[in-house]
């Protein structure tokens, strides 16, 4: 099993450097270093566009166990995946499983990230990195091959979201209702659950305004980056309040929804990443447990009057999810379609369909 | 919820026995704190003294009672609860508990059951209930369909879908069942099934599905998660307790993941679990389909894993459910400042893996399936699967370095090995690879995935680059590798040629050391408050500074196993508990899931990873502690010291040199000789003649001890010329390279022991039992009383005598246990152990003397007063009775001898010796009252010594039955008798008959000869019995005593007093 390892390294802001082995394309990035620590769902979690220009460490130690699924289109989305291409900037793991089985399996990860040109790098103790972001805050690092050289390069200060979106509407379903779905960045499995529940989606890019189009509904997808990059879509949100059809927002929804409802956002020190993060509906003992990536997060206690915060994450009390008091207004920071993670809070699917009169 | 209950009783497992072990002390005890922490007054039911559940710190009041439904009556009636634990002890708490719910005592006596509801514990113990509650929400579960004729079979089978299994119900050993691919094999085979019996059962075949568990909680607001999941290496066909086990789950994918656990979820809220419950699956290997195999509503084994897997303590949490709280309430132990309602992400990986201990059982087949044989497991911990499979295989201590480059691990038939496995099957992997099979190919006869064999090829393809590194340094790279894929130094040394200690030498100048990480249940994403560690080669630094401290390493016990149990267990924490008291920085070293040892609030610092000379040197390395403590783990840490010392470590108590003169059969008998102690004479010998001539000098019987085993009993006993040469023709390979050590067999002598503690040379305190078995039992198995009825005064004065003069001469400084055989007063040395023994704990708890506690003190150099002696002065009696497994080992033969063969033990206290010692029996499994008795009283002079318990029986109004020579020694006595035909004869009234139709009570049936090997009509009693759960004496002076005890006091004259109660 002679494998001729390349050798690259990742270095961080604070000029520490982890060596490793490449198992992808070798090819240079710069970005932000984020890590997330699901056991499961690594050809889910590649694809979704909230993690565009980020250097993603995977905290489970041994990846590509079943390696990458075939493409297969239903309903104009890839079956297997979040979107059409692997998002992330780079992959940092422990171990790379170089043999792989599974039934769904069509190829390597090593080959995905190759076909994607996208590095990985394995051999690396993602433990000793997660602890330094953990304490240190998600830093810029730079994933780099052999003499090359790449400038840090912080994602965040550009707007994210315009890369990710749409360019143009897409129409999917056939449903009576229809459901206007923010693109800010959608994972595909928001779409597949609109249409699962025979709602019709009609995908818009983030800066579309929609508002005199006929709707019964609104959906505001999750994203990368700062919120505060998308003033465009805020001002259209703040327009389609007035409709007054429900809304409903994702992780970069609620803080979208957030911010035209008049509060604050800010960024965490290293985020949520995860597929375990535990929230609890303000005024109640339900838990549920939820699978989540994002960096920023709404500040609970700027909510205007007349809104009030929906969930709390039971570890840090850090704001998850925000409802208006009267109106159809209503918002998750967590993943409700999952992919991956638990599938236990799929009912507010169900919930936003019931108020789509 | 009107209330929180205040006074809570809880049902413990009893005795360890395959399938029932360690775990449950660990979640007993957990469940106890627990309730303490709400201010819950506890009461405990559990004949099992060695656990740590039984302490005096634990529950408020211990009954060391049996625990069937007529014992806890009658605490229940004293103690009045308002709130019972079920799910706490296993299987034997369960079904006691749902007896007395059956039998309205619960009710009557106002006793609420905590937790998971009665009604759901039905619905998932009963199949038909189990399934029709599961299609109630679409879960599916295997198709099964019994049948009683041919073509119903067909059709069911054409339902289900070729191919399906036929099997007969309730039939042992798999006996006419088989796969049917087509119509007309399930016709073949149907008409054969239906010649044995009137119902088969047409099944789905899901062999060679992959098998996943998920451990589950929820609240009583409904609140559920899932705490871990498992896979099953070892696919569908191979209970989930013979596996071997990893978490998480390895070849999921999100959606089946994800799939699974959502079903598990909305199974348990749709039964209305509250607590901790299990759930297992089959899932397709080429699809997502999946099967639901069975629920356990109750703390498992799994759970048990779990919680070590995890950190996340399912025992602890379950018994605040249990109570009422919310998972957003109850706080996560290990980051103290999250909270118990999530879900933990790993940053490692765990293999759990089985011990058997089948070699020693007599005709046991070795065969693994879906019965479950194993008598404990390991867990190991690492970063890559290997790295965490080599450790485990390490840690099982059955002699093997790690998957590869073993001595004697020679797989004869590896096609065979791989289609039907034994316990060996993991070590036929690699050799099938190694002789030129494919991954596919080992798949197709395994079924194993195939992710987990690529992965076991990579060990062997690094076997392979250190094989041929030959002559020249090995590369620090392939080093770097080999470590980081879990080799241990011994078989790198091996594969080298060189030693281990040189390859640690390589090793630590490339600067190759393993590095410690700590478990945090959240993948570092919260720092953790407590220190659980493991160390991996798949890392760059340590999670932990080491910072100069006052701190001392205690090694563990290790897998449980027979001869090594709870016991240990037991020493290790109370050694911990004294440690912590006297300030010391406590650091534990253990790797078995089953135990409180392992728990990480028990000590400073827990190293979940092996006790190999290794890793122990690693740690010693790192923490830099005073010392180590080897004299509380059993045999395996003892076995180190020696080499421990000898690199530098610094062993606190007994010398290492001391320990090595007990240990070394040569040096120890050379000062007892110089002493002038007396000890049964041995010969270590090469060659058989020399052997023969030994046996004929000393006189037969003589006990012959290999000191290489190849197969068959470590240990037997030979009575004549040809029986010796028999065995060491068969049972091992004698040469000067492996010697036999040969000793004479003191034949109708008592056997005694004596636990003590010595401070310098000095004795401190000391516990004199003796066996009520003749000695040629196993001290394992031996039924122990405490203080001593029936041993002469001036026998026990020797008895003490000698152990102070050994204390003094060998200073010990610490506990250590002795044996003796006595015989009219003259006393003969068997063994000595420099250690903590299986009996410290029954010692220090029938005296109230924690005898642990003082050898610590001891060891650590405080100086402990003499115990005062009235503190001995008992005015009660303690019976230690073992436990077997039998049962479960199909085909064993359930005789005891020189090899040990119990899983467990209880102890049980009574005012006298017949109270204590029937509530010991009640609690293994015998069973009163008895009416019928079978009788087979072995060879003639047994036949003689028993006549008078059978006149005593027959004064009882007993009724007997008897075969051939049993029948007529007693009728030529006056006894009435039935005589029955023997189960090899096809002749009425057979034995046979009366056994299977519960006609008889009680069995007593005393083999003719030390080494009954042969498939004779006894052993077919004795197994028979074993098989229909009849209770079961093969020892003459036990069924004497039992008879005895019977013939003055009956149930209702054992007395329901708690532990307390005994001054």
């Amino acid at each position: 099993m002679e494998r001729k390892r390349i050798k690259a390294r990742l270095e961080l802001e604070d000029s520490s450097v982890f060596q490793g082995y490449s198992f992808g394309a070798q090819t240079s990035v710069a970005g932000e270093v984020v890590f997330n620590t699901s056991m499961v769902g690594y050809p889910e979690s590649l694809t979704d566009p909230s993690y565009y220009g980020q250097i993603l460490v995977l905290t489970y130690p041994l990846i590509g166990n079943y390696g990458v699924p075939e493409s297969k289109i239903v309903d104009g989305l890839d079956e297997w995946f979040e979107s059409s291409r692997i998002q992330v900037t780079g992959l940092i793991v422990s171990e790379y499983s170089f043999d792989y089985d599974h039934w769904s399996a069509g190829k390597s990860l090593a080959q995905w990230l190759i076909d994607h040109n996208v590095p990985g790098l394995y051999g690396v103790d993602t433990r000793m990195l997660t602890k330094r972001l953990r304490e240190e805050g998600s830093m810029l690092g730079r994933l780099l091959f052999f003499t090359e050289n790449k400038s840090f390069y912080d994602p965040n200060k550009i707007n994210l979201v315009a890369k990710v979106s749409v360019k143009a509407p897409i129409e999917y379903g056939d449903g009576d209702k229809k459901v206007i779905l923010i693109d800010c960045g959608a994972k595909d499995n928001i779409v597949r659950c609109l249409l699962q529940r025979g709602l019709r989606v009609r995908r818009v890019p983030w800066n579309y305004d929609f508002t005199s189009e006929e709707f019964d509904g609104v959906m505001i997808s999750n994203g990368p980056g700062d919120p505060k990059m998308c003033r465009e879509t805020v001002d259209i949100l703040r327009t389609a309040m007035q409709i007054e059809k429900p809304i409903f927002g994702i992780c970069m929804g609620n803080q979208i929804l957030s911010l035209a409802a008049g509060a604050n956002t800010y960024k965490l020190k290293f985020g949520h990443r995860s597929q375990n993060q535990p929230c609890v509906e303000v005024g109640t003992k339900r838990c549920y447990i939820t699978s989540q990536n994002h960096g920023y997060a709404v500040d609970g206690r700027t909510l205007p009057q007349g809104w009030a915060p929906w969930f709390v994450n039971a570890n840090d009390s850090t704001n998850e999810g925000i409802r208006h008091l009267s109106k159809p207004f209503r918002s998750v920071q967590f993943h409700p379609e999952a992919a991956p993670g638990p599938v236990d809070t799929a009912g507010l699917f169900d919930d936003f369909k019931r108020l789509l009169i | 919820m009107n209330g929180l209950p205040n006074k809570v009783i809880i049902l413990g497992s009893s005795a360890l026995k395959i399938g029932e072990a360690g775990e449950f002390d660990y979640s007993g005890s957990q469940a106890i704190k627990a309730l303490k922490e709400e201010g819950v007054f506890t009461i405990l039911v559990n004949p099992n003294i060695a656990t740590i559940q039984t302490s005096d710190h634990l529950a408020d009041q211990v009954y060391f009672l049996p625990v069937t439904s007529y014992f806890v009556e009658q605490v229940i009636q004293k103690e009045k609860p308002n709130g019972i634990l079920l799910g706490f002890g296993g299987q034997t708490a369960l079904n006691c508990g749902l007896e007395l719910e059956k039998s309205g005592v619960l009710a009557h006596f106002g006793v609420r059951v905590l937790g998971t509801p009665v009604e759901a514990i039905l619905n998932t113990e009963d199949r038909e209930l189990f399934v029709a509650k599961l299609r109630q929400i679409d879960v599916q579960t295997p198709r099964s369909f019994a049948v009683t004729d041919i073509d119903e079979a067909v059709n069911k089978a054409c339902e289900i879908g070729f191919p399906v299994m036929i099997r007969i119900a309730f039939a042992l050993g798999g006996l006419g069942s088989g796969l049917c691919r087509d119509e007309s094999e399930v016709r073949e085979l149907a008409q054969k099934a239906l010649s044995y019996t009137r119902q088969i059962l047409v099944e789905e075949y899901l062999l060679g599905w992959k098998e996943v568990e998920y451990e589950i909680v929820r609240d009583q607001y409904d609140n559920c998660l899932s705490v871990c999941n498992m896979e099953n290496f070892d696919p569908m066909g191979i209970h989930t307790g013979e596996s071997i086990v990893v978490a998480p789950s390895q070849t999921l994918t999100n959606r089946e993941y994800h799939k699974l656990r959502a079903i598990a979820i909305r199974t348990v809220r749709h039964l209305g679990i509250i607590g901790e419950c299990n759930i297992q699956y089959a899932l397709d290997p080429y699809s997502e389909d999946y099967r639901v195999i069975e629920i356990n509503a109750r703390l498992s084994r799994s759970s048990a894993l779990a919680s070590k897997a995890t950190g996340y303590p399912l025992a602890h949490v379950a018994a605040k459910l249990a109570l009422g709280h919310s998972l957003t309430e109850v706080s996560n132990s290990i980051t103290k400042v999250t909270k118990a309602s999530f879900e933990p992400a790993l940053d490692y990986l765990v293999v759990k893996i089985p011990r058997w201990d089948l070699q020693k059982f007599k005709q046991v087949s070795k065969r693994i399936g879906s019965g479950m044989k194993s008598v404990g497991e390991i867990m190991a911990i690492g970063r890559t699967f290997e790295e965490a499979l080599q450790k485990g295989l390490r840690m099982l201590e059955n002699g093997a370095s790690g998957l590869v480059l073993n001595r004697h691990f020679d797989v004869t038939d590896i096609k065979k090995e791989l289609a039907e496995p034994t316990d060996q099957r993991i070590f036929a992997i690699p050799a099938a690879l190694k002789s030129g099979m494919t991954v596919d190919d080992i798949h197709r006869l395994s079924y194993i995935d195939k992710w987990f064999l690529y992965k076991i090829k990579n060990i062997v393809d690094i076997e392979e680059q250190l094989v041929t590194v030959g002559e020249q340094r090995c590369p620090c790279d392939l080093l770097q590798d080999a470590k980081q894929h879990g080799f241990s130094d011994e078989q790198i040394g091996r594969a080298l040629g060189t030693t281990e200690l040189d390859v640690r030498q390589l090793r630590r100048a490339y600067g190759l050391t393993p590095k410690v990480k700590q478990i945090d249940t959240l993948a570092a994403e919260y720092p953790a408050q407590t220190n659980y560690l493991y160390l991996t080669y798949n890392g760059a630094e340590d999670d932990l500074a080491f910072l100069e401290r006052k701190s001392v390493m205690v090694l563990g016990g290790g897998a449980y196993r027979i001869g090594s149990s709870v016991e240990f267990d037991w020493c290790c924490v109370n050694s911990v508990m004294t440690l912590k008291e006297l300030n010391y920085q406590t650091i534990m070293v253990n790797y078995n899931p089953e135990t409180v040892s392992t728990d990480y609030d028990e000590c400073d610092k827990l190293y979940f990873d092996e006790l190999s000379f290794e890793t122990v040197l690693d740690i010693y390395e790192k923490e830099k502690p005073i010392g180590v403590i080897v004299s509380m783990g059993g045999q395996i840490p003892n076995n180190l010291a020696l080499r421990l010392d000898k690199a530098g470590v610094k062993l606190l108590g007994t010398s290492a040199g001391s320990i090595d003169n007990a240990e070394d059969r040569h040096q120890f008998s050379k000062m007892l000789d110089g002493l002038g102690i007396d000890q049964p004479e041995w010969r270590e010998l090469a060659d058989m003649d020399e052997a023969i001539r030994f046996g004929e000098a000393v006189g037969y019987p003589v006990l012959v001890r290999p000191s290489y085993v190849l197969s068959g009993a470590a240990m037997s006993v030979a009575s004549t010329n040809e029986e010796l040469k028999k065995f060491l023709n068969k049972a091992s390979d004698i040469s000067s390279d492996h010697p036999v050590v040969i000793s004479k067999f003191i034949e109708n002598a008592k056997e005694i022991e004596i636990d003590a503690v010595a401070q310098e040379g000095e004795l401190l305190v000391y516990a004199i039992s003796e066996h009520v078995e003749n000695a040629g039992v196993h001290s394992g198995d031996a039924t122990i009383v405490l203080p001593p009825q029936r041993t002469y005064l001036e026998t026990t004065r020797r008895v003490k005598k000698i152990a102070r003069q050994l204390a003094q001469i060998l200073k010990i400084n610490g506990p250590f246990n002795m044996q003796f055989v006595a015989k009219d007063n003259e006393v003969k040395v068997i063994e000595l152990n420099l250690r903590a023994s299986r009996s410290f704990p029954f010692a220090s708890k029938i005296f109230k003397v924690n005898f642990i506690d003082i050898a610590t003190r001891v060891i650590m150099g405080h100086h402990v007063p003499k115990i005062d002696r009235s503190a001995f002065d008992l005015e009660y009696v303690g019976v230690k009775a073992p436990q077997f497994s039998f049962t479960r080992l199909i085909g064993a033969d359930p005789t005891l001898g020189v090899e040990m063969a119990s899983t467990g033990e209880v102890g049980c206290l009574g005012d006298d010796f017949e109270e204590a010692f029937l509530k010991a029996l009640l609690s293994v499994g015998y069973k009163l009252p008895i009416k019928n008795i079978l009788l087979s009283t072995g060879p003639i002079e047994s036949k003689a010594e028993f006549l008078p318990s059978t006149r005593l029986l027959q004064g009882m109004g007993m009724n007997f039955y008897a075969t051939g020579g049993t029948a007529s020694f007693m009728q030529a006595n006056g006894i009435t008798v039935t005589k029955l035909h023997w189960p090899l004869s096809e002749k009425k009234p057979n034995v046979n008959d009366y056994l299977e139709t519960g006609k008889i009570d009680l069995v007593i049936n005393i083999p003719k000869n030390y080494q009954e090997e042969e498939l004779t009509n006894d052993y077919m009693i004795r197994r028979k019995a074993v098989d229909f759960a009849i209770p079961l004496f093969t020892n003459l002076q036990l069924a004497r005593r039992f008879v005895e005890a019977i013939s003055r006091k009956s149930i209702v004259d054992l007395q329901i007093k708690s532990w307390k109660e005994y001054l």
